[in-house]
């Protein structure tokens, strides 16, 4: 029997030559990578449990990256930044992307991405549910907690459950207006929000091929918000030609195998798809744009890990260059990188930044700032019974702070175009 | 471990998520201070909607206000119970406030983990919904060894689902002494 391209990757982490779905082993990690949100608790069992004076198993091999809590006054917060600061100088740890300094960079999963510390092949674990985000490289990821992130610090070993393997293959071509996040959206409306728990969720077919990276990453971000342990996408040129450009540590591609067991096959045909909403309160309460079209909306939001990417930003300024927005329009880049992007990159002569800015919109640093609420001054919290689209990835009661908010996820376009007329709108009114 | 687990139900639906248990505002405390860490206790499950909070009638806070600690024991859950963000401050902050089992149709995988690895409480999963058979505030018994749950005031029992084989790590207590035992690192 062949092995999908997660159990090749963990079988070859476990010494193993071959694995099956609901063995328990213990793997290797190369990357270990953590926040602010994640990283003082971490640190706080590490310390408790291996000494004082431990050091961590590979300086190399552990990312922190601050990006939740970075632009606001609240004391705990900046304690928080202090603890992973005084962590980083006492274990002389390399890759460290502080807050407040020129190696700022932003949101974690497309920061690890931008920095060259997704490679295929490799094992990340990361104190953030949607660590999955990596798995867009072909490689196993996935989200953990403090106490797994600690005994990875001391020993550079975790347990994993071999997951079974859920493939969805897209067939054909996705319309011009189609983006991850609509395709995302879909399938876990029919699959539910707990439709892959402890599984993953392998992306495949020659539409998915077609996707850039940062399409990938989107598709590969939100396996968690169907329960699913990680995403993966097999490594392909494109994503060889973008690791290249951003690391020169080897990597190595895996394949599934043609006999390789899964869980379940999904077919679609990309060529119907169409743009869809999740209504609130649950990623899976899947609309038709089409269907919700009356919704009004106070506001409109693009940011967050999958979101506030530049090709996310390329699609919303397609739509809102020479027009105006109706309702509060918040423009969240997930990183420095992505912001630079927004001020380089032209449509029609204007920079993405100045597209935003000319149609109304506010920008804000890059951070997850309202894609989980955080403390009252963060950019773009809601606080009140506002309805909001949202590119991000969740919209549970109380996600982007008010409980009485009502957020409804689409994708960039979708976001757009509902900036544009303050209502739930099909981005085809707009597109040609 | 303790071998009986006893004491009053708090009642909860389906996709209970982090966020409904501990909001991310509250995720700045210190987990390691003895007295800001009790300010889990005091936010934990403030999240949920006042219409779900505390089943069938709803509008029952799981810590009164002002208070750190729950006056519940054990919490009864739906399905995909602690979805969501991988933020351990979710079973930190139940058991800060008390819990010392949860009894859920099923969990999400980083909740359940973190639960066990971390020895926060004792995930249990059932074979049929409990939701609607169980009210806040009934009192129940957990038989930890015999893997069953008793409806005190009806004298019903249910058995639950073995805990295969994290078991191993729930009984040394967590992820650090299950690998001291296991020879993994140094005792
Ligand atoms: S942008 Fe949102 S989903 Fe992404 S890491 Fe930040 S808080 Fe989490």
């Amino acid at each position: 029997m062949g092995m999908t391209i997660t159990e090749k990757i963990l079988a070859a982490h476990a010494g193993a030559a071959t694995v099956k779905p609901g063995d328990n082993i213990w793997v290797d990690v190369d990357v270990l990578m953590t926040h602010d949100v994640c990283g003082p608790g971490t640190i706080g069992i590490f310390k408790k449990q291996f000494g004082e004076h431990a050091k961590v198993w590979d300086r190399e091999k552990v990312v922190i990256i601050p990006d939740h809590f970075v632009f606001t006054a609240d004391p705990h917060a900046k304690r928080n930044l202090e603890i992973l600061r005084d962590f980083v100088s006492e274990q002389q740890l390399p890759y460290f992307y502080d807050a407040g300094t020129d190696n700022y960079k932003g949101v974690c999963h497309i920061a690890l991405a931008q920095e060259g510390h997704n490679r295929p092949g490799e094992i990340l674990f990361g104190t953030d549910s949607h660590t999955c985000t990596s798995g867009a490289f072909g490689m196993f990821s996935t989200g953990i907690g403090n106490t797994d992130a600690a005994f990875i610090l001391g020993t550079g070993k975790l347990w994993v459950k071999v997951p079974e393997t859920m493939r969805f293959e897209f067939k054909g071509t996705f319309p011009p207006y189609i983006m991850a996040k609509d395709i995302l959206l879909q399938v876990i409306g029919d699959i539910g929000v707990d439709g892959a728990t402890y599984r993953a969720m392998e992306w495949a077919g020659d539409a998915v091929m077609k996707f850039s990276m940062e399409e990938r990453m989107t598709l590969c971000n939100m396996a968690i918000e169907a329960g699913g342990k990680s995403a993966i996408i097999e490594a392909d040129q494109v994503t060889k030609d973008y690791v290249q450009k951003r690391t020169d540590k080897p990597f190595k591609v895996y394949h599934s195998d043609a006999d390789a067991a899964y869980f379940l096959k999904k077919i679609y045909n990309a060529d119907e798809m169409q743009p869809v909403v999740a209504k609130p309160h649950s990623p899976d309460n899947k609309a038709l744009v089409s269907e919700v079209s009356d919704v009004k909306i106070d506001r409109s939001y693009i940011g967050s890990c999958t979101g506030g990417k530049v090709a996310d930003f390329r699609a919303a300024a397609e739509i809102m260059q020479g027009r105006k927005v109706k309702v509060d329009t918040f423009i969240v880049p997930a990183t420095r990188e992505v912001e630079a992007d927004l001020h380089k990159e032209k449509i029609g002569g204007k920079t993405l930044a100045e597209i935003f800015v000319e149609a109304g919109a506010s920008l804000g640093e890059p951070s997850c700032a309202a894609c989980l609420g955080g403390p009252k001054d963060t950019f773009g919290r809601t606080n009140d019974k506002e309805v909001v689209v949202s590119t991000t990835n969740r919209n549970f009661p109380g996600r982007m702070g008010s409980k009485q908010s009502q957020v409804y996820l689409a994708s960039p376009y979708t976001a757009a175009a509902s900036a544009l007329t303050g209502r739930i709108t099909d981005p085809r009114e707009f597109l040609n | 471990m303790k071998k009986i687990i006893e004491g009053k139900a708090y009642v909860l639906g389906n996709d209970i998520d982090t966020d409904q248990i501990i909001p991310a505002e509250h995720l700045v405390y210190s987990l390691s201070d003895p007295e800001e860490r009790k300010n889990y206790g005091r936010y934990a499950l403030s999240g949920v909607p006042a219409a779900g909070a505390g089943l069938p009638g709803g509008g029952q806070p799981f810590v009164k206000e002002g208070q750190t600690e729950s006056e519940y024991r054990i919490i009864v859950g739906g399905r995909n119970f602690g979805c969501g963000s991988s933020r351990e401050h979710a079973p930190a902050c139940l058991e800060i406030a008390g819990i010392e089992a949860v009894v859920a149709e099923s969990y999400a995988r980083i909740f359940y983990r973190n639960s066990v690895d971390g020895g926060f409480f004792i995930p249990f999963e059932t074979p049929a919904p409990l939701t609607e058979e169980i009210k806040t505030g009934d009192a129940l018994r957990i038989d930890v060894d015999a893997g069953t749950l008793t409806h005190l005031p009806s004298g019903k029992i249910w058995t639950l689902k073995s805990l295969g084989e994290v078991i191993e790590i729930i009984q040394a207590g967590d992820i650090f002494e299950y690998a001291r035992k296991t020879g993994m690192i140094p005792g």
